[in-house]
């Protein structure tokens, strides 16, 4: 005879990662070291808006790099050429990132010594949207060829992030990509999203999204460094 | 997809509810689980089939709930369910506002309870 018993279990399945991550945004409070945590598809220019992203503020900031490009060294060698301390993460196949590893991320690099530590996540739209890797801002990437009804697909991706970066802007012409038809979808999903216009490649639209970066990280440290 | 972090966090939640309760052995697993989640039950189910092999839940079953995605017009303060495709394109269905909800519910990963022995 089984005797068969109901157990009340009543747990958050993801609490020990969302814990982490919390502890991990006190922590960088009291380092004072603004970590942003940058997603997007594979080859949305994400290593290219980066080293762009280094050359406006590594004057002003100590800048620092975790990449978790899978089982890959060359992005890590293009951000050390760029003149910042790089920490490439072995994430073998793993989908994404969460706060455990960032955190031996950030031990490695030495994050103390950092006003801004800057995280390449793995490229993908749907598993880094699920955990908090304990960065202090979200900011995601979505190129142009990539299409304008994203957002629609991966609506996680774009209600968890506080900026989106929109790369490729010289391929606009190119394609049917509709700005104010992404801004409409925006406006449902996140309307508290910050939206930059970008071509990594040329220049345009970058001092819009360094100067957020360096405002947001100035302001986080508790000092203008811009 | 990420069904391997997430079954290894059930088992493990699961593990230390079996021994504290003494259990021989789980039957099931009742999970909410958001409409946002891109996670399918088949692949929950079998990714739980092989971590568990060997341990007190081997052979128990996910009851898998989905828990509707329900947003909050941020203007008239009404609350609505809304499918995961439409969520983008989404209009309050009292004032009508385009634009400005909240996210209420849809992003649970949760354990309600386990049936064992």
């Amino acid at each position: 005879m089984s005797d068969i018993k109901l157990i009340e279990v009543k747990e958050e399945i993801l609490s020990d990662n969302d814990a982490a991550a919390r502890e991990l945004r006190e922590t960088l409070g009291k380092e004072k070291t603004f970590v942003v945590n940058l997603m997007s598809s594979p080859g949305a220019g994400k290593t290219t808006l980066l080293l762009q992203t280094i050359a406006a503020l590594k004057d002003r900031f100590r800048i620092g790099v975790i990449e978790a490009d899978i089982d890959s060294m060359v992005d890590a060698e293009k951000i050390r050429n760029a003149g910042v301390a790089c920490v490439q993460l072995k994430t073998g196949g793993f989908c994404h990132l969460d706060s455990r590893m960032v955190k031996q991320g950030l031990a490695a690099l030495d994050s103390p010594a950092f006003d801004i530590v800057f995280i390449e996540n793995i490229g993908n739209l749907v598993c880094p949207a699920e955990f908090d890797t304990g960065a202090i801002k979200n900011a995601m990437i979505l190129s142009v060829p990539e299409g304008d009804d994203k957002p629609l697909k991966y609506p996680l991706m774009f209600s968890t992030s506080d900026a989106l970066v929109i790369n490729k802007t010289d391929m606009l012409s190119l394609s049917d990509f509709d700005i104010d038809i992404l801004r409409g979808h925006i406006g449902r999903l996140n309307p508290g999203m910050q939206l930059f216009e970008v071509s990594a490649k040329t220049g345009e639209g970058m001092e819009g999204w360094t100067q957020w970066i360096g405002e947001q990280a100035s302001v986080f440290i508790g000092h203008n460094l811009l | 997809m990420h069904e391997l972090p997430v079954t290894e966090n059930i088992l493990k939640i699961v593990q230390k509810h079996a021994e504290k309760n003494t259990v021989r052995r789980v039957v099931s697993i009742t999970l909410d689980v958001g409409a946002m989640s891109d996670l399918e039950d088949e692949w929950m189910q079998h990714y739980f089939d092989y971590l568990s092999r060997n341990t007190v839940a081997e052979g128990a079953r996910l009851i898998i709930h989905r828990v509707p995605i329900v947003l909050r017009c941020n203007n008239c303060e009404k609350a609505f369910e809304i499918e995961k495709d439409e969520i983008g394109r989404s209009r309050c269905p009292d004032c009508g506002a385009e634009g400005n909800f909240s996210l209420e519910s849809g992003r649970q990963y949760y354990i309600r309870e386990m049936q064992a022995e």
